[in-house]
């Protein structure tokens, strides 16, 4: 687009034009990199810090020449620290609770997108605003039923109150994708004899793949990244996922900052592999989920 | 339109394969979800401490506890609570929404490594509210940290507390927060920008409209609908905001950055006075509920337009 201004712009001398382009774009790198990497500090430091002594670092501050590197604070955090522990633990909660999201979600998006019936607005608008709920509203309630049903400190509870609230965004996002496939497709497998269930999931979701990879993505690390619920439901420091993991972490090390730094590095790597490899849909699953 | 459940006009009463789709969801989100909200709202009646066995109905006693506690000479936790929050939301709808979008412009003039800048931004959106709070709260830290040790080194004596500090605490935790907000709006509006026909971008240009015109003049009105799901989004988020405060200060020292949403933790599960817990959860829903609508609303246009 800003090639093409010479084109339109006959009176300024193109040649003199442009330069001054080349220098503005040249100003412009200058300028993103070096916001992106200002931007950045706060993290670089966090590496540079769980690679110092406690010893080190607390005497000289962080801006120092490091006395020594060492590695050991991520064995350290992995193993002391227990981060192996509440790691393994975020998977457990997060894998069967996002399963249980999509293919629940899936369902009710293919009866919202596909017929009319009564009640089919007010549910979708119903999940639709539930994704906007503040936590804090269900809180004592989600607590209270889940010692009644003797779930409290399971990791089903977490699960559940998760597969339960990520429900309507995902509804949503699938509802709105189901919409856009043809309809022909379903019409001519009913007339061969497929039964609804069939047409569901032999044809529907295979062609909602797409949409289910972008959202399945951005609800991997929503789950994985949740701390409400993991401190009110979960008590035991061997059930509890990484996120109350890291607090326990820092109240146990408490000026250890290199420990706790990589504690968290590692904490955020399994989102950070998911957010790199699976890019494309991650973003996908944000724009989609902003609707359209 | 594709709602073939009655394209064909049969004989038949009530199709009731929707429902069969859509009970088991629905049942789940009615137990988890509905239900207990409209329980949240029975609890704010009641001054119910969560051990004894009954909850005696006070009606509106525990929102006049909190509403009476505004405005005295030392504010109380619910003060602080509804302050920080709008400091919270008046940020969050101008300095993540403003730098967002600026990096969205400057990103779509089809810049080389783009990706590589666009990563680099969003990659704090990517970690947990559990892994920012550490870091920041090392960035902050009063004697070693990135900020304090730099202030130190250039012979700054009376170094802040910031977290430890009455008055900073908010805007450091705040800024945190920006921080991990950035790349997620900056993203919206990447998604936006590329939605815009550029023949009308030409057509300003030909019309003689410079840069700075053509983003307010033709841009950034079309860039409307995005606008307003990011102010929706940023406000829902600045009201939702929990897991750095109580990780980092828990709203201390002293209330000073407690935030609704900690406040009402606070109230019902260290002090045991779930009613007034509950009744502060109600008035964070009551806001919230004020930008549901008006998201819904803007759901509600996009359905029209089908």
């Amino acid at each position: 687009m800003t090639t093409e201004t010479q084109t339109f712009n006959p009176l300024t001398n193109p040649v003199s034009q442009k330069k001054k382009q080349k220098r503005s774009r040249v100003l412009l790198y200058i300028f993103l990199i070096s916001f992106t990497l200002i931007y950045m500090l706060p993290f670089f430091s966090a590496i540079v810090t769980s690679v110092r002594t406690q010893d080190d670092i607390s005497l000289n501050g962080f801006w120092s020449v490091p006395s020594e590197l060492t590695l050991q604070n991520y064995p350290d955090a992995w193993n002391r620290g227990r981060v192996s522990r509440y790691l393994l633990n975020s998977f457990i909660i997060t894998i069967p609770a996002l399963i249980a999201t999509i293919f629940l979600s899936s369902l009710s998006a293919y009866a919202l997108a596909r017929f009319r019936f009564k009640g089919n607005q007010l549910i979708y608008f119903m999940y639709v605003a539930g994704t906007m709920l503040p936590f804090q509203i269900l809180l004592l309630p989600v607590f209270l039923l889940t010692n009644k049903l003797g779930l409290y400190n399971t990791y089903l509870a977490v699960i559940l109150i998760h597969t339960a609230f990520q429900l309507g965004f995902c509804t949503f996002v699938l509802r709105n994708f189901m919409k856009t496939l043809p309809g022909e497709i379903m019409e001519a497998a009913r007339i061969d004899g497929a039964s609804e269930f069939g047409i569901y999931w032999r044809i529907v979701m295979p062609l909602t793949v797409p949409g289910i990879a972008a959202i399945s993505t951005l609800e991997f690390t929503w789950i994985f990244n949740d701390y409400i619920w993991a401190l009110i439901l979960i008590q035991s420091d061997t059930l509890k996922p990484v996120t109350s993991g890291l607090a326990s972490l820092q109240g146990q090390f408490i000026t250890n900052w290199p420990l706790i730094v990589a504690g968290a590095l590692l904490a955020a790597v399994p989102t950070l592999v998911v957010f790199f490899v699976l890019q494309r849909y991650f973003i996908g699953g944000l724009t989609l989920g902003s609707g359209k | 339109m594709a709602a073939y459940g009655n394209s064909a006009p049969r004989k038949r009463k009530v199709n009731l394969v929707p429902y069969m789709f859509i009970v088991g969801p629905l049942l789940l989100y009615l137990i988890w979800i509905i239900l207990p909200m409209g329980y949240t709202f029975y609890l704010s009646l009641t001054n119910w401490d969560g051990i004894s066995p009954e909850m005696k109905y006070i009606g509106f006693e525990n929102f006049k506890s909190l509403f009476n506690s505004l405005g005295k000479p030392i504010p109380s936790a619910f003060q602080y609570s509804l302050e920080n929050n709008l400091r919270w939301l008046i940020v969050f709808i101008t300095v993540p929404v403003s730098i967002g979008l600026g990096l969205a412009v400057l990103m779509n003039r089809d810049i080389k490594g783009d990706r590589w800048f666009k990563v680099g931004i969003f990659l704090p959106q990517v970690l947990s509210f559990a892994v920012v709070a550490l870091i920041w709260a090392w960035v902050y830290n009063p004697r070693a940290g990135l900020i304090n040790s730099l202030l130190a080194n250039m012979g700054v004596e009376n170094l802040p507390g910031w977290l430890a500090d009455k008055n900073l605490a908010i805007w450091a935790i705040i800024v945190a927060a920006t921080w991990r907000q950035i790349g997620y709006i900056m993203i919206l509006y990447v998604a936006g920008l590329k939605n815009i026909d550029p023949t009308l971008l030409e057509a300003a240009e030909i019309d003689g409209a410079n840069g700075w015109q053509r983003f307010w003049r033709v841009v950034f009105p079309l860039l409307a609908p995005v606008t307003t799901i990011v102010v929706v989004i940023s406000i829902i988020d600045s009201l939702r905001s929990f897991d750095l405060v109580q990780i980092m200060t828990r709203g201390g020292p002293a209330n000073a950055s407690s935030v609704l949403a900690n406040l009402m933790y606070i109230q019902a599960f260290n002090n045991y006075r779930m009613g007034l817990g509950a009744a502060t959860a109600v008035v964070l829903f009551a806001i919230s509920l004020v930008f549901i609508i008006v998201y819904l609303y803007r759901v509600m246009q996009d359905e029209m337009e089908y």
